[in-house]
């Protein structure tokens, strides 16, 4: 009953999304303004139509209805509720479930809050959002029922996936599909302004906070993604440029330009078709990632060939958005003129800079991760592109946009000049070198992109921080400073925290990706290993039982010279349902670097196992710095500038995209 | 500066942004593409001891063996021909013999030392390359076509 009602209600919904796609749409070209009208009320019921669709399936799992296949493919009575809970959308049915809901949250929203946006704007917008979400009902509804029931249900699930019984599961698909989705905001805005046919400071100021709400979203549901490969899967590692993981990484590339040129079109009134373009570049880029790893088409052509209507669907609508917009784009772009003038050396210029670089780096990531589909779909053989090639093309773009992003902020707008900004960057230059060089005496035989790194971290972070002390007149007049502090723009903040923040992150990358330190071997009871200075003695390995699972949980006693420093206990654990094995590591942080062992098979008959030891320096600043730039997106969806021209509601949804 | 000139600096930097990452991208393409080898292609072709690659099959049923010191050899087939593979380390939690595996490093004089041994998929599932391995070498059983992937 609760399945019909769930699967009856996500049909009801798609009927109204039908209904919201094309007459308001017809309205506001024709003027009438009872169709217009139509899309808010619309836009709210669908929300509530979807919402009611999701609890339907979130209480199956709670109650572990077998009698639903995608229920006892996914879940079992004896996982943790948490587990199945967020089993809800640890699946593709699920998940795809969870992409509607967030995106009609967003609909909703416009519906709720825009009434500050001109009507037969808001309806374009929500009639657009109206047929992303049409694209979504059906492939749900007619490839991806998560509905559907099996007759006779068994008597127990198959159970979740031991490897998202995690509680990152409950947090990281999320977070990922609120960025993803977000970037929806961003399409539908530029959509419906090339219908109009207008772009101004006003677009740019309704357009730049969603984006920033999905870009922060995105930033935290992609570190999150990695922390927890980090200690889940028990390699070290924290990024492998896999191809799941570039799906994520590029919109966040294309989403990043985004925030930047939609600064340039509300400032100077210029860059607005590139905007537009970038804003369906980015979301183009969402969907691929969406589909790419719900359909399994990157991980194995495999799973496209066993459900080929699945694999159709997809890249139907796949050319359906990205081709139906660039055409859009081709023939009503050019009405959008740019007025403000532009100069190379200017804070649009720097602007333009971060932009050519991003979409440089997004193309390559978009190469290497296509280029083997190509190669093997045209009989060209079979390769494999990985970190090797991304380090190699990546890291080179990415050091002259780094070395530009402490110049930019201190360019001003229309005309500026360089030598000024680099003698107040003299100061970071220093320090950059002094950094580099400490580094490359301290690490030698490590590689020179790690060196470089460090020296770029310090450059970025101390050339934000002298920009900040700058506008703050800070070692002119400390004495005015602190009210100069309260005074400054929270976008500003929201700058300067999120260049700072990138710096962070920057060194934790150089740190863990350069001098890693690592040993494998096999371990007795009451054996040392020293790594990295760290003492680990084993002390052996015992089996303990969880709910689900039994383990084989190996203890370490870390000590440096003699001093306690901490205990560690790596498992590795048996999930019974499955009888699958899953890693758990045992990690301890520092500032200094992480901790990390995991242990393996018994080997011999004396209590030996085999372990694999790491000590993971700098770590902790990748998520250090991550946090401090989702903490200054956050500032500056605060800012007042959003405000403007919506006295009321701005305020409101501000606060929203907020949470 | 004229509208002209504004677009031209603009072409003339995107211009070069490209050109530098084409090349890179170039230069990187012919260091770091790993080539997919099946025991059969292996055993024809032997690309050198200095060519990193991937290799791909079955672990053969009963062929796991612990030398010591977490040394791990096993074989890999494709009910073809076989390859004997040591790796040092520890297995993926995917690992089974009679399963498939994706394993990259060097093949020297007759063995395969890997550095990487992925099962990048669950327990009933096998990586599209080692199915596409194994149905060239003519050895595909159907009962597998039937087993569906899930690589969520």
């Amino acid at each position: 009953m609760i399945a019909e009602l769930g699967h009856f209600t996500l049909i009801l919904a798609l009927s109204v999304a039908l209904i919201q796609a094309f007459f308001p749409l017809l309205g506001a070209q024709k003027g009438n303004n009872v169709w217009i009208s139509l899309a808010p009320p619309a836009a709210i019921f669908q929300f509530l139509l979807v919402s009611i669709s999701f609890a339907c399936l979130t209480q199956l799992y709670i109650t572990s209805d077998f009698s639903v296949v995608n229920v006892a493919k996914n879940s079992n009575t004896a996982i943790p509720m948490i587990y199945k809970v967020s089993g809800v959308w640890g699946n593709h049915e699920g998940s795809l479930l969870l992409w509607v809901l967030i995106l009609s949250i967003f609909g909703s929203a416009v519906a709720y809050f825009g009434n500050n946006l001109p009507p037969d704007f808001r309806a374009r917008v929500l009639s657009v959002q109206s047929m992303i979400a049409i694209g979504f009902y059906t492939f749900i509804l007619f490839t991806s029922n998560p509905f559907e029931r099996i007759i006779p249900p068994p008597i127990n699930g198959r159970d979740l996936n031991p490897l998202l019984q995690d509680p990152g599961l409950a947090f990281h698909p999320p977070m990922l599909y609120l960025g993803y989705v977000g970037f929806s905001m961003a399409f539908s805005f530029a959509i419906a302004a090339l219908i109009e046919g207008r772009v101004d400071a006003a677009w740019a100021r309704w357009v730049r906070p969603w984006t920033l709400a999905a870009w922060l979203f995105l930033t935290g549901g992609i570190a999150l993604g990695s922390w927890w490969a980090y200690y889940e899967l028990g390699w070290g590692g924290w990024w492998y440029w896999d191809p799941v993981e570039n799906a994520s990484f590029m919109p966040w590339l294309a989403g990043t330009a985004l925030l930047h040129s939609a600064t340039v079109v509300e400032k100077r009134d210029s860059l607005k078709g590139w905007t537009v373009l970038l804003a369906i570049i980015t979301f183009s880029l969402s969907l691929l990632g969406t589909f790419l790893v719900r359909s399994g088409v990157l991980t194995s052509v495999h799973t496209f060939a066993t459900d080929p209507t699945r694999g159709v669907f997809i890249l139907g609508l796949l050319i359906f958005v990205i081709g139906g917009s660039l055409v859009l784009f081709a023939w009503r772009g050019p009405k959008l003129i740019n007025t403000g003038f532009f100069q190379p050396i200017s804070r649009e210029g720097a602007l333009l800079f971060n932009n050519l670089g991003m979409i440089t780096a997004t193309a390559a990531v978009l190469l290497g991760t296509l280029y083997p589909l190509f190669l093997d779909a045209t009989g060209g053989g079979k390769i494999s592109v990985g970190p090797p090639f991304f380090n190699a093309v990546f890291i080179p773009i990415m050091v002259p946009i780094t070395i530009a992003m402490a110049v930019g902020p201190f360019l001003n707008w229309k005309r500026a000049d360089l030598i000024p900004a680099f003698s107040r960057l003299k100061f970071a230059l220093t320090l950059a070198l002094i950094m580099t060089a400490l580094t490359w005496v301290w690490q030698k035989n490590g590689p020179m992109a790690a060196t470089l790194g460090m020296g770029l971290a310090v450059w970025l972070g101390i050339g934000t921080l002298s920009e900040l002390a700058t506008k703050l007149h800070l070692f002119r007049s400390p004495i005015g400073a602190w009210y100069r502090i309260k005074r400054l723009p929270r976008h500003k903040w929201g700058m300067s925290l999120g260049h700072l923040g990138f710096a962070i992150a920057i060194a934790g990358m150089a740190g863990a990706g350069g001098w890693t330190k690592e040993s494998i071997q096999v371990m007795q009871p009451g054996e040392t290993v020293t790594v990295a200075g760290y003492d680990f003695r084993f002390i052996g390995a015992n089996h303990i039982r969880g709910p689900n699972y039994t383990s084989v949980a190996g203890k370490f006693i870390i000590t440096q010279e003699e001093k306690l420093i901490t205990t560690l206990v790596a498992e590795k654990r048996t999930y019974l349902v499955t009888d699958t094995l899953t890693t758990e590591a045992a990690i301890h942080t520092m500032l200094s670097g992480d901790l990390y062992a995991v242990i393996g098979d018994s080997e011999g008959k004396t209590g030996a196992f085999v372990t694999r030891l790491y000590f993971n320096p700098l770590v902790v600043w990748m998520w250090i710095g991550t946090l401090v730039m989702v903490f200054g997106a956050l500032i500056s969806l605060t800012d007042q500038r959003y405000r403007i021209g919506a006295p009321k509601r701005g305020r409101k949804v501000t606060v929203i995209t907020a949470q | 500066m004229k509208r002209k000139h504004k677009r031209l600096t603009f072409i003339f930097m995107a211009f070069a942004l490209f050109s530098i990452a084409t090349s890179l991208i170039l230069a990187a393409l012919e260091d770091n593409i790993i080539f997919f080898y099946s025991p059969t292609d292996l055993i024809h072709k032997d690309p050198g001891p200095e060519q990193r690659l991937r290799l791909g099959g079955l672990v053969a049923e009963k062929s796991l063996r612990r030398i010591g010191n977490a040394v791990i050899t096993f074989k890999v087939t494709d009910n073809t021909k076989t390859i004997n593979v040591r790796y040092k380390g520890i297995l993926p939690d995917l690992f089974r013999e009679g399963q498939g595996v994706v394993t990259q490093g060097y093949y020297i004089s007759g063995i395969f030392e890997a550095n990487e041994v992925l099962a990048k998929h669950d327990e009933n599932y096998m990586p599209a390359e080692v199915a596409n391995a194994i149905k060239k070498s003519g050895q595909w059983q159907d009962n597998r076509t039937a087993k569906k992937g899930r690589t969520e």
